[in-house]
């Protein structure tokens, strides 16, 4: 079933905190859903389909709907980790071509600031009952130290440097310094990156992203409804998504799954890498966009480093524009999960509205893609083609 | 047995793992091999996830493997090392790499399995330069 055309995203709202003491997960779904509303030009009682992942407090989107008073007929929470969210906008596509649904809210939200959470750095356990638990916590993974390993392992095939991942810290901190709301505005250059510390060897400090609070969502509805409001709309083009795992101990850590969640998208939007004007990239470490990079086709297999060098990556000055909100890397992280603020940028951009420092000229289609997971072992890709309607 | 420097998490054994613990706690790293398609697996589970065959059998590891890829992690007080190992049965586990100069390890070192305890539960296979 092709989805383009059929559905179009109307309604965007990203919230403006980044550490949110005072404010209940609850309330933040609330805001980010009530912000893209009043962004799309519609009321709650609109929304007939919804859409949320782990981050969701409580029974997830049961209690959600309870709270926000939403009316559903078609419901969704998968979760596939900070790929969920741009798994959602593929998914509220298909419902609404199907007939499911008209109207589709999509939230994404969390604290872990204002929580005091050791996002990257403290073990994490995903319980005894999860099958890979019992062979792994006794070694102390950690978030930084398995993409660290991903990093390790494509530098010494490929011959990757740590300044070349520099590049892609510098680049989001180009675009940062526009963002008013963005964690990180100082513009940082390679040596400055290289010469943070050492957190889990190749990793450095500004190799890792920012850890926020706060949270975002978005609106996708029929076309119908999207002619009937004032806002530009965004067609869903194309997508993809895919799962890459440890493959029963054949681990490789050198490629994604966005190897396979990349070609789905770009068959099913007709179009190339070479057609993209802008690409949100997820940016939980900077090894995590250079790999995904290859693994869309920007760049072949190992030359990832030398794609992202010099800039390449910098609106107005390199090929591929890149997260120009200053992504996870400088701008904000929500929830330990970056897939929405991904799919939120990519619309900014097609419909003009990004920073006009960074806003990329003639943007018409633009690429959003999450990693949800651990790089290379656990993680679900997803790919969107968005294009201006 | 080497010594750790942390405390090591207490694997929980499962009853489709009991015997990978068992062995553990004698010495012996068992890999789960299929009989139908023969290749092996890791983590040990029933079904083969190769082939989806559920004619699974434990073999003895030889112990030996080397270092597919690893992480210092600095950040931690005291660091350690993150690894996976690619046991010469052809499966790669995750893993610490002890008693060692952390500043001298590389990609395919050769190393080999010590067992280490854990708070609590059975030994867990950590791997040494050899």
């Amino acid at each position: 079933m092709s989805i383009r055309d059929k559905a179009f995203i109307v309604g965007v709202y990203e919230h403006p905190t980044r550490k949110a003491d005072n404010i209940s997960l609850a309330q933040l779904h609330a805001e980010v859903a009530h912000g893209a509303l009043a962004d799309a030009g519609l009321t709650k009682d609109a929304v007939d389909g919804y859409f949320c992942a782990g981050d969701a407090p409580g029974l997830g989107g049961l209690s959600m709907a309870d709270y926000m008073g939403l009316r559903l007929r078609h419901i969704d929470t998968t979760e596939t980790g900070g790929s969920s969210y741009v798994v959602h906008v593929a998914h509220a596509a298909e419902a609404i071509a199907a007939g499911r649904c008209d109207v589709a809210l999509i939230t994404l939200a969390g604290r872990p600031r204002a929580e005091g959470m050791a996002t990257g750095t403290a073990p994490r356990s995903y319980g005894p009952t999860s099958p890979d638990v019992p062979f792994e916590a006794p070694f102390a993974p950690t978030v930084v130290n398995q993409y660290a390993m991903a990093a390790m392992r494509h530098m010494h095939e490929f011959g990757t440097t740590s300044e070349q991942l520099a590049w892609i810290k510098v680049a989001a901190s180009q675009h940062a310094q526009h963002n008013p709301h963005a964690m990180l505005r100082e513009v940082v250059t390679v040596a400055d990156v290289v010469g943070s510390p050492m957190i889990s060897d190749p990793l450095h400090r500004l190799d890792c992203c920012v850890i926020s609070d706060g949270g975002g969502a978005v609106i996708v509805a029929r076309p119908e409804v999207a002619k009937s409001l004032k806002r530009p709309r965004v067609t869903v083009r194309g997508a993809g998504e895919a799962v890459k795992h440890q493959m029963g101990g054949q681990v490789d850590l050198t490629y994604t799954g966005a190897r396979w969640s990349g070609p789905a998208a770009f068959e099913s939007a007709g179009v190339t890498p070479a057609d993209i004007k802008y690409a949100s990239i997820y940016d939980s470490f900077t090894i995590t966009v250079l790999i995904t990079l290859e693994d869309l086709g920007f760049c072949p297999k190992g030359q990832g480093g030398r794609f992202v060098s010099d800039g390449n990556l910098i609106s107005g000055v390199g090929r591929l524009p890149f997260n120009t909100d200053g992504g996870g890397l400088c701008n904000n992280h929500p929830a330990n999960r970056g897939g929405m603020t991904k799919v939120i940028e990519a619309v900014r951009q097609l419909r003009g509205e990004a920073h006009p420092k960074v806003q990329v000229k003639s943007c018409d289609l633009a690429l959003a893609h999450g990693t949800g997971g651990s790089l290379a072992t656990r993680h679900a890709s997803a790919t969107l083609i968005l294009e201006r309607s | 047995m080497a010594e750790a420097t942390r405390t090591i998490t207490a694997p929980t054994p499962t009853p489709e793992t009991g015997p990978f613990w068992e062995a553990a706690a004698k010495g012996k790293l068992l890999v789960k091999t299929c009989t139908t398609c023969e290749r092996p697996h890791h983590y040990p589970r029933p079904i083969c996830p190769l082939c989806g065959s559920d004619r699974t059998e434990w073999k003895e590891s030889s112990g030996r493997g080397a270092i597919y890829s690893y992480s210092v992690m600095r950040r931690a007080s005291p660091p350690y090392v993150i690894a996976y190992v690619t046991l010469e049965e052809g499966v790669s586990m995750m893993t610490n790499l002890v008693d060692c100069d952390f500043d001298a390890l590389r990609i395919g070192q050769p190393v080999r399995v010590v067992w280490t305890p854990s708070d609590g539960g059975p030994p867990v296979p950590m791997f040494t330069p050899s």
